[in-house]
């Protein structure tokens, strides 16, 4: 198999996978249809274009199959002519591949008009060069067929707009509006099947939209088995929630994920998030964050956490999570690096003004652009696209550390398993980044101290708990260490206290505090 | 016995252009012309004009006429713009189709 392989653009070769799940997932009814024709030339080893879209790349295992059709399916307003009109906008701009794109139902102003508002590109693309839209649309006006016919006519001057363009990347959008009006019948099938035979034995990077149509995938029912690779994209609403997913149906010659993914159409275009394949390959820096207060470094080996580790802060109400929390937020930022907070339960400006009351002036970290504070309201959005609102947020802004103040208010939006998820993801992608994550979590009435309510304790690296303690007519804040992965960290108790200069922890002597077990009962 | 009916509030004597598209020595483009002449000479006797493209030399004529296949007969005269596609080997869509005017 040499198509054409890397004579242009930055195509990976992927090894051939042959995975158990590629099995599983292809169309069941792949051999029973005769596909000999394309049977024949199954790539061995075959070459991919990266699709622009990180999380898309990632599922197809490093994009789209090179020189061949990839099919993208789904109902109206799904995303498809988005997705396509991404891939090739991305190509252009960031592979330097020059793509064409025809649609069969709308006039090329349209199409620039509807996408111009997207951060994917498209405008700059076409500016380039790289990029030219052409509409096709007398194909849907046709009043009868007298007889046999050919798309020869359609073929060349597809062909001829692609040498213009120097173009070996193609959209056709969608195959149903080309064919529309033509009756179906043995022309209309021969002639479909040409359209792919073309476009693989032109070596194409094709993708050609289609709309789910009733039962089957695609209209005609051949246009997926003339493809070597199919994407579902699919848009429910559930409890008043969007939900958008992305699912391969079949990738010949390589494996690919098997699960249905959420995916995002953000003001960025079209996001994907890859739910099972984040890989432990997270890096371990040594570099030492300072938490912004001297006792609590202390406590944690004497520099603060590891850049990259996930902190969970966990107490009753009213303990001061936030405010250890925005404490070192701050102090991130006064050391030149940048922090973004996501308050679910307070205004930008009630956090400001309540931190400041603390001695904690989060308005100063944002004047320098070192901050960002984007409240968010949990029962927005469904889980998914939280998370990738976030991803997206942290890809703008490339954060060194996250505040999501609390983790717990998620609770909200979906059941304690899918929430487990989605934290799972979370640290994940967070991780993968040498992102610090910090995490202040409520603890619900006198529940146990170290019962984490949201399950994620296990997967974070520090774990700081705050509790109430009465003692002679006074109510104290007392913080510990309970676990701190790689760190040296101490195991007394701590009293903590806010003043106008800032939360200070300070260790209280054994004979002081007694042991974390000696007292139940204590909060307030 | 050719009587023509229009039926078509006196355009009767108004002049058919129709433009036939073919892509270059395909046999379905000789046995189209063929197709649309008899068609056209026993439907308008007298009054059409066809004017055959071939697309393989004249390629921007599918582009300004916007063609998918081949053959496909455009109607430019009279308005509305119809257009069929095929080889004109099935006389009735060819005339609901095209529009003709019927015989009786």
């Amino acid at each position: 198999m040499t198509r054409h392989s890397g004579s242009r653009g930055q195509a990976r070769v992927v090894p051939t996978l042959h995975g158990p799940h590629e099995k599983a997932f292809s169309l069941n009814s792949d051999k029973r249809h005769n596909d000999s024709e394309h049977e024949s030339d199954a790539p061995r080893g075959l070459t991919k274009c990266s699709t622009g879209i990180a999380g898309l790349d990632e599922i197809t295992r490093g994009g789209f199959p090179e020189g061949r059709p990839t099919l993208l399916v789904g109902g109206p307003g799904c995303g498809k002519t988005m997705l396509a009109a991404q891939v090739l906008s991305r190509g252009a701009l960031e592979q330097g591949e020059p793509g064409l794109f025809v649609s069969f139902e709308e006039p090329p102003e349209e199409i620039t008009a509807n996408f111009a508002s997207t951060g994917f590109g498209l405008t700059e693309a076409l500016a380039s060069g790289r990029l030219a839209i052409r509409s096709i649309l007398s194909a849907q006006q046709t009043d009868a067929e007298t007889g046999e016919y050919t798309l020869d006519v359609l073929l060349a001057r597809l062909e001829h707009w692609l040498r213009e363009l120097g173009a070996r990347r193609l959209v056709l959008d969608s195959i149903d509006a080309l064919f529309s009006s033509f009756a179906e019948g043995r022309t209309l099938h021969a002639e479909i099947r040409r359209v792919f035979h073309w476009i693989r034995e032109r070596g194409l990077t094709a993708v050609v939209t289609a709309r789910r149509s009733g039962g089957s995938l695609s209209r005609f029912g051949l246009e997926e088995y003339a493809s070597d690779c199919v994407l579902l994209l699919d848009h429910r609403v559930a409890q008043q929630i969007s939900k958008r997913r992305i699912r391969i149906l079949k990738y010949r010659g390589s494996g690919h994920g098997a699960d249905e993914y959420p995916f995002l159409i953000s003001s960025d275009g079209i996001s994907v998030l890859p739910i099972t394949s984040v890989g432990l390959n997270a890096p371990a820096p040594r570099e030492r964050l300072s938490t912004g207060i001297r006792g609590l470094d202390r406590m944690l080996g004497g520099e603060g956490v590891y850049r990259g580790s996930a902190i969970l802060l966990s107490g009753v109400a009213g303990t001061g999570k936030s405010t250890l929390a925005a404490r070192f937020a701050e102090g991130i930022c006064l050391r030149g690096m940048k922090s973004l907070y996501l308050p679910f339960e307070e205004s930008t400006n009630q956090l400001v003004r309540n931190m400041s009351s603390v001695g904690i002036a989060l308005d100063a970290a944002v004047a320098q652009g070192r901050l960002r504070i984007e409240p968010i309201r949990p029962s927005e959005f469904g889980l998914e696209e939280h998370l990738m609102r976030m991803e997206l947020l942290g890809r703008h802004f490339q954060p060194d550390v996250i505040v999501l103040d609390p983790i717990t208010s998620f609770a909200t939006v979906g059941n304690s398993l899918e929430i487990k998820g989605m934290y799972v993801r979370l640290l994940h992608h967070i991780k993968a980044r040498g992102i610090t994550l910090v995490m202040p979590s409520l603890t619900l009435g006198s529940a146990n101290d170290e019962e984490s309510s949201t399950g994620v304790s296990s997967l974070v690296d520090v774990w700081i708990i705050i509790r109430f303690r009465r003692t002679r007519g006074l109510r104290r804040r007392e913080l510990y260490v309970h676990k701190a992965r790689g760190l040296e960290h101490s195991e007394q108790l701590a009293e903590l206290t806010f003043s106008a200069s800032g939360p200070q922890v300070r260790e209280l002597f054994p004979s002081d505090a007694g042991g974390p077990s000696a007292e139940g009962g204590t909060h307030g | 016995m050719a009587d023509m009916v229009t039926g078509m509030h006196g355009r009767s004597g108004e002049r058919w252009e129709l433009r036939l598209f073919v892509a270059g020595s395909a046999a379905s483009g000789e046995r189209s012309f063929e197709n649309l002449t008899r068609i056209c000479e026993q439907f308008l006797p007298g009054r059409f004009d066809i004017k055959v493209v071939d697309i393989d030399l004249s390629p921007e004529e599918a582009d300004a006429f916007d063609i998918v296949a081949a053959p496909t007969v455009v109607r430019q005269k009279p308005e509305p713009v119809r257009r069929i596609i095929g080889d004109l080997s099935l006389i009735d869509e060819v005339v609901a189709g095209l529009g003709l005017p019927r015989l009786r």
